[in-house]
């Protein structure tokens, strides 16, 4: 394409960048056309990743282990993402193809905003996310399936939201929390019991933190913090001032707290 | 059966480009200035919504005058070419240099081809991590393609505006600095009140999508300096 100018007419794909990549003759991995029957190919697998609402936005959790069958696959992989500047994507499902749905999301949501001059709006973000999800069924029929976890903060309103979803493209929003992956059962018995509506920043990021080693002690799939090589959860934390990745620091010192707690 | 009527190509290419600048004439100028924070980017704009400066990627500006649906176009591919390119490999991979000279290669056709040449002038900036890596391309209404250094400017006053900042350039200001210098050229070379600014930066120090629209706070700075 470099060298032959830019095609300057208008042309159909609007302000969509997937549509875009259509036009060139791309694809996003996951809508290769589908086989016949179940695959069982031996592909990582993420697993257990929550969004809990908070008095000032919400909190993002993720543990960082993938397996492959019963095996570790990964000790360090990235599950919860910045979508954008007010709100955060987290993955659980086939790795690979979830990588690339955030990776095209992102893309998504900053092309939209450049183009159009204004950011989406959340209810928007998640309703597109739906969609993609939702195109991603015939993979999922044969096994591939990616569950993504959204949550993020009204522009307008300052409010934060959590938007479940599951594999034919429904989006729920979640009133207090949200959890995804194998460990999200225990993760949610351990938040029903916990969660309060008026938690504040630390509290909110401990009792995430809690439940995720509740989930990791119970769900062999889950990592908890594993403090032998330092390897601690990924929280970010969305208020109306924006998007923030806590440190090692932070996210090490709320781990201990939490392996304190949880017995 | 008729025949055109044979125009020599010197003939052509003068009355196109002639139609262009007479174009051109008519728009606001726009300001691009190397400072120590970063690219600035200043335009006269009276309109609060219809901009003529704009992000491209992480480190890449563009800014354009002269018919607004023409460069309005031409802004659109650009993203899409940033876009479709940083997501085919990296995003470190989208620079500036391709893109402006893919738009001069658009620009180019468009003039000797298209049934009226575009009545624009565009510029196409990027920040580097120091002032030394700072590109400017500036691409005129017939795709000649300039690499400018330290300021650039284009539209109807490029050229006044070009003259009035070189006198009072020395060594690279900050961002305050740059927004006087670049508004009170203004003031002295249009001669009138300015009807509105719009003004972007290409903020060095930022960690990804460098591009942000300047604050009421920061452009009143603008106002420090009477002019004259």
């Amino acid at each position: 394409m470099i060298g032959d100018g830019l095609p300057v007419e208008v042309p159909p794909p609007g302000s969509s960048f997937t549509d875009l990549l259509h036009t060139y003759d791309l694809n996003a991995k996951w809508e290769v056309p589908p086989e016949t029957g179940h695959v069982d190919l031996p592909v990582p697998e993420a697993t257990t990743v929550m969004a809990l609402r908070f008095e000032s936005g919400v909190i993002m959790v993720g543990d960082r282990q993938a397996t492959e069958g019963y095996t570790v696959a990964h000790r360090r992989m990235q599950k919860v993402f910045a979508a954008d500047r007010y709100s955060a994507v987290a993955i659980s499902g086939t790795a690979g193809l979830a990588i690339e749905l955030v990776r095209l999301f992102q893309t998504e949501l900053e092309h939209y905003e450049k183009l159009e001059g204004v950011r989406l709006s959340l209810d928007g973000k998640a309703t597109y996310l739906a969609r993609m999800v939702r195109g991603q069924l015939p993979m999922a029929l044969q096994g591939l399936v990616v569950i993504p976890l959204f949550c993020g903060v009204d522009e307008v309103t300052g409010n934060g939201h959590v938007f479940t979803f599951d594999a034919v493209g429904g989006r729920y929003e979640e009133h207090d929390f949200g959890s995804t992956g194998s460990g999200s059962r225990e993760a949610k018995s351990y938040l029903r019991t916990t969660y309060t509506a008026d938690l504040d920043e630390t509290s909110a990021v401990d009792i995430a933190m809690q439940a995720l080693v509740a989930a990791a002690d119970q769900d062999v799939a889950t990592g908890g913090p594993d403090i032998r090589r330092g390897i601690y959860p990924n929280v970010v934390v969305v208020t109306s001032e924006g998007l923030r990745d806590l440190s090692t620091d932070e996210t090490a010192a709320s781990a201990q707290r939490a392996l304190e707690v949880i017995r | 059966m008729t025949m055109p009527f044979y125009v020599p190509p010197e003939q052509l290419v003068k009355d196109r480009a002639e139609y262009a600048k007479k174009g051109i004439a008519r728009g606001r100028s726009i300001v691009a200035l190397e400072t120590m924070d970063g690219v600035l980017l200043l335009a006269e704009n009276p309109s609060r919504t219809l901009t003529k400066i704009s992000e491209i990627y992480d480190r890449i500006a563009f800014a354009g005058v002269g018919r607004y649906n023409e460069f309005e176009a031409l802004r659109v591919a650009g993203i899409r070419h940033a876009d479709v390119k940083g997501y085919q490999y990296g995003r470190t991979d989208v620079m500036a240099k391709s893109l402006a000279s893919a738009f001069s290669h658009t620009l180019g056709q468009i003039f000797i081809q298209g049934a009226k040449p575009y009545e624009i002038e565009i510029l196409i900036t990027e920040v580097g991590s120091t002032p030394s890596e700072d590109r400017l391309y500036k691409v005129t209404f017939d795709g000649t393609l300039y690499d400018e250094e330290r300021f650039a400017a284009i539209g109807g006053q490029s050229e006044a505006l070009t003259a009035k900042i070189g006198e009072g350039f020395n060594g690279r200001p900050d961002l305050a600095g740059g927004l006087q210098l670049a508004a009170n050229a203004f003031r002295e070379v249009e001669d009138r009140t300015i009807e509105g600014w719009e003004a972007a930066i290409l903020d060095r120090g930022a960690e990804r999508r460098s591009f942000r629209r300047l604050t009421e706070e920061e452009l009143a700075a603008t106002n420090e300096v009477p002019s004259g």
